[in-house]
C-alpha cells in the first residue's frame, strides 16, 4: 500500500515502513541503541530527503525508547539516578554539538564530516567492544564464568561520590557527566541519540553492570530525542507526522519483542552482537566513501 | 542575435491563425491525497482551420512542466583516497518536472531554430549559469540524466496520436513525487518544423485533505505540531507497553 508523506513530499510503501521500523525497533530494545545510526541511512536510501529523515528519526527514536524504557522499568533493570545524571551532562552537550555543528557548516563539507565521524566512532567501538566480549566469552568457557574483580582506579578518588544502588557503584559524579557530556555532543553532530557510544561508555568508563546500562540508556536517549524532535520541528519543519507514525508503530512492537529477547541472552551475547552490528555498518559506511560512487554527481537544493 | 532570428522567422511565417488549437483536459487539477501515487493526464484536442488544409508536414507536440526551482548539483572526486563533493553548480531555474511527447521524432517535427526560440526540448529548458567550474554543461547533463532515471523528465517521441490531420490526443505519466504548485501545460503546431501555433493552460498540483492539514500546522503552527508529534510517540510507545504487558499476564 502507497501512502503520500505530506512533509518529505514522496510516495512510499507502508508495510516497508512498518517493517523497518519493526527490525530496527528490535535492536532498539534489545542492545539499548535507539537505532538512528541504523535507521537514518535505510531511510535516505529508500528516497526520503535526508533532513526530513534525521528529523523524524528523533521522533521515532522517543517512541521506541519509551516503549523499552517502560518494559526495562518493570524488571528494575533502569538506574533513574544515574541516568539523570548522564542526562543532565547529555543536554549540555547536545547544546555545545549544536554549536559544532553549525560552525562546521559555516566551513561547507558537513556531510563529509558526520560520517567521517560515524566510521572512525564506529570503528573504534565497534572493534574494541567486540574483542573484549569475545576474550569473557571465552574466559567463561574456560574458567566457569566468574567476572573478574573491578580494578580500583583513580576514577573512584574523585570527589562529589553518590550511591547509585541499581547499579550497585559507589562513584564519584563526575565521570558519569563527562561521559554524558561527550556522548552528547557527538549525538548533536551526528544526529542520533548517541545510544551505541553511550551503551559501551556505560560498561567500560562507568563499569556499569550491563542489564542496567539498557535501560538507563534508553531512559536518557528519550529526552535528548524529544528535545531534537521539537528543534528540527520549529526550526526546519522537517518533522513527517505521518512517517513517523508507520515508523514508530513497527518500532514500539518491535522494541517490546527485542527487549525481551535481551533479558533471555547473556550479557557478553549481547555485547558482542552489539558490536558485530557496529561493525556492519561502520564496513558498509567506509566503503561508500572508498569505492567510486556510480553517480559521481548528486542533487541539492538550491541556493547556498 | 536570437530576438533578429525570431523576428525574421516571424515575418518569414504565413498570415498567423491559419491553424489553430482547441484543448481539452482530463481533469482541471491534480490532488495529492494520502494514497497518492501519481496520476495520468489525458490532453485532447483538435485543430480549427478557417481555410484549406495548408502545406507542410504537420506535427504536434506536448510539453507539462512543473514548477522552477534552483538545484544545486554537486560532483563526488577523489581527495587522500575518499569520494567527497568537490565542486558544484548552481542551476538557476529547471522545472521539478518536465515532459515532451510528440506525434513523431522531434528531428522531423520541430526545427533546432525553432527549439531555440520557444525552449521545448529538455535542454532548452534547464537553464544553468557558468560558475567557478570549466564544464558547467556535464552538470546541467548530470541533473537531465538523473531525473530522467526518476520519471522526472519524459521523452516521449511519437506518444501524440493524430487522426485524420485533426484531432490529437495524448496520455501523460506524472510520477508519485509531484512538488506543489502550476503545471504548465503547452501545444505547439508545427508545419515543416515550424511553430504556426501555440496553446498554454496550467494545471494545478495541490495537496488536500489530511495532507494539506498537517502540512499547513507543521509550517504554521510548528511548536503545536512539534508537541503532537512528541504525544503520538510517547502514547503509541506506552500503548505498546501495556498491550504487550497483557500478554504476559
Amino acid at each position: 500500500m502507497q501512502i503520500y508523506l505530506p512533509i518529505a513530499e514522496v510516495s512510499v510503501n507502508a508495510f516497508l515502513l512498518l517493517g523497518l521500523g519493526g527490525i530496527v525497533g528490535v535492536l532498539s530494545g534489545m542492545f539499548g541503541v535507539g537505532g538512528g545510526f541504523l535507521m537514518t541511512p535505510l531511510l535516505f536510501f529508500i528516497g526520503i530527503p535526508p533532513a526530513v529523515a534525521v528529523a523524524t528519526e528523533a521522533n521515532q527514536i522517543v517512541a521506541s525508547s519509551f516503549s523499552g524504557v517502560l518494559a526495562h522499568l518493570k524488571r528494575k533493570t533502569v538506574d533513574l539516578r544515574m541516568g539523570t545524571v548522564l542526562l543532565i551532562g547529555g543536554l549540555v552537550g547536545a547544546a555545545l554539538g549544536v554549536i559544532v555543528f553549525n560552525y562546521l557548516r559555516s566551513l561547507g563539507q558537513v556531510d563529509l564530516l558526520v560520517k567521517l565521524c560515524y566510521v572512525v566512532f564506529l570503528g573504534i567501538i565497534g572493534g574494541l567492544m567486540f574483542i573484549e566480549s569475545w576474550n569473557a566469552i571465552r574466559k567463561s568457557k574456560t574458567s566457569g564464568g566468574r567476572p573478574t574483580r573491578r580494578k580500583h582506579t583513580w576514577l573512584h578518588n574523585l570527589p562529589f561520590k553518590m550511591k547509585f544502588r541499581v547499579s550497585g557503584l559507589y562513584i564519584s559524579v563526575i565521570p558519569p557527566l563527562i561521559v554524558g557530556v561527550l556522548v552528547g555532543i557527538l549525538a548533536a553532530i551526528m544526529g542520533v541519540g548517541g545510544g551505541f557510544i553511550m551503551v559501551p561508555a556505560m560498561i567500560y568508563l562507568l563499569g556499569m553492570p550491563t542489564k542496567v546500562v539498557v535501560g538507563t540508556s534508553l531512559f536518557q536517549i528519550i529526552f535528548v530525542t524529544a528535545f531534537t524532535t521539537m528543534l528540527h520541528a520549529t526550526t526546519n519543519f522537517t518533522v513527517d507526522i505521518v512517517l513517523a507514525v508507520l515508523l514508530l508503530v513497527g518500532g514500539v512492537i518491535g522494541a517490546q519483542i527485542g527487549t525481551r529477547i535481551g533479558v533471555k541472552m547473556k550479557a557478553e551475547q549481547l555485547r558482542i552482537w552489539l558490536a558485530v552490528m557496529v561493525l556492519v555498518v561502520c564496513f558498509k559506511l567506509g566503503l561508500d566513501l572508498l569505492i567510486e560512487p556510480i553517480e559521481l554527481y548528486s542533487l541539492g537544493e538550491g541556493g547556498h | 542575435m536570437l530576438r533578429l532570428l525570431s523576428l525574421l522567422l516571424l515575418l518569414a511565417l504565413p498570415a498567423q491563425a491559419e491553424e489553430e488549437i482547441i484543448l481539452g483536459l482530463s481533469q482541471n487539477e491534480i490532488d495529492i491525497t494520502a494514497t497518492f501515487v501519481g496520476s495520468e493526464i489525458l490532453l485532447f484536442g483538435a485543430i480549427r482551420r478557417d481555410a484549406p488544409v495548408p502545406e507542410g508536414n504537420l506535427g504536434i507536440i506536448v510539453t507539462v512542466a512543473g514548477p522552477e526551482i534552483p538545484v544545486t548539483v554537486r560532483r563526488k572526486e577523489r581527495r587522500f583516497g575518499i569520494w567527497v563533493n568537490v565542486d558544484d553548480v548552481e542551476i538557476a531555474a529547471a522545472p521539478s518536472f518536465y515532459a515532451v511527447a510528440s506525434s513523431a521524432d522531434l528531428s522531423k517535427v520541430l526545427r533546432p531554430s525553432e527549439d531555440l526560440i520557444n525552449r521545448i526540448t529538455i535542454p532548452q529548458v534547464v537553464r544553468h549559469v557558468g560558475t567557478n567550474v570549466l564544464d558547467s554543461q556535464s552538470f546541467a547533463r548530470a541533473l537531465m540524466r538523473i531525473r530522467a532515471e526518476n520519471d522526472q523528465y519524459q521523452l516521449l517521441e511519437g506518444a501524440v496520436a493524430i487522426s485524420r490531420d485533426t484531432l490529437f490526443q495524448t496520455r501523460i505519466q506524472m510520477p508519485a513525487n509531484l512538488t506543489e504548485g502550476f503545471y504548465v501545460a503547452k501545444i505547439f503546431l508545427t508545419r515543416d518544423g515550424n511553430v504556426v501555433d501555440e496553446y498554454e493552460t496550467s494545471i494545478p498540483v495541490k495537496k488536500v485533505g489530511m495532507e494539506r492539514w498537517l502540512y499547513n500546522l507543521a509550517h504554521e503552527n510548528a511548536f503545536l505540531y512539534g508537541l503532537m508529534s512528541l504525544a503520538i510517540a510517547i502514547a503509541a510507545g506506552w500503548s505498546a507497553s501495556a498491550v504487550f504487558g497483557l500478554f504476559r499476564r
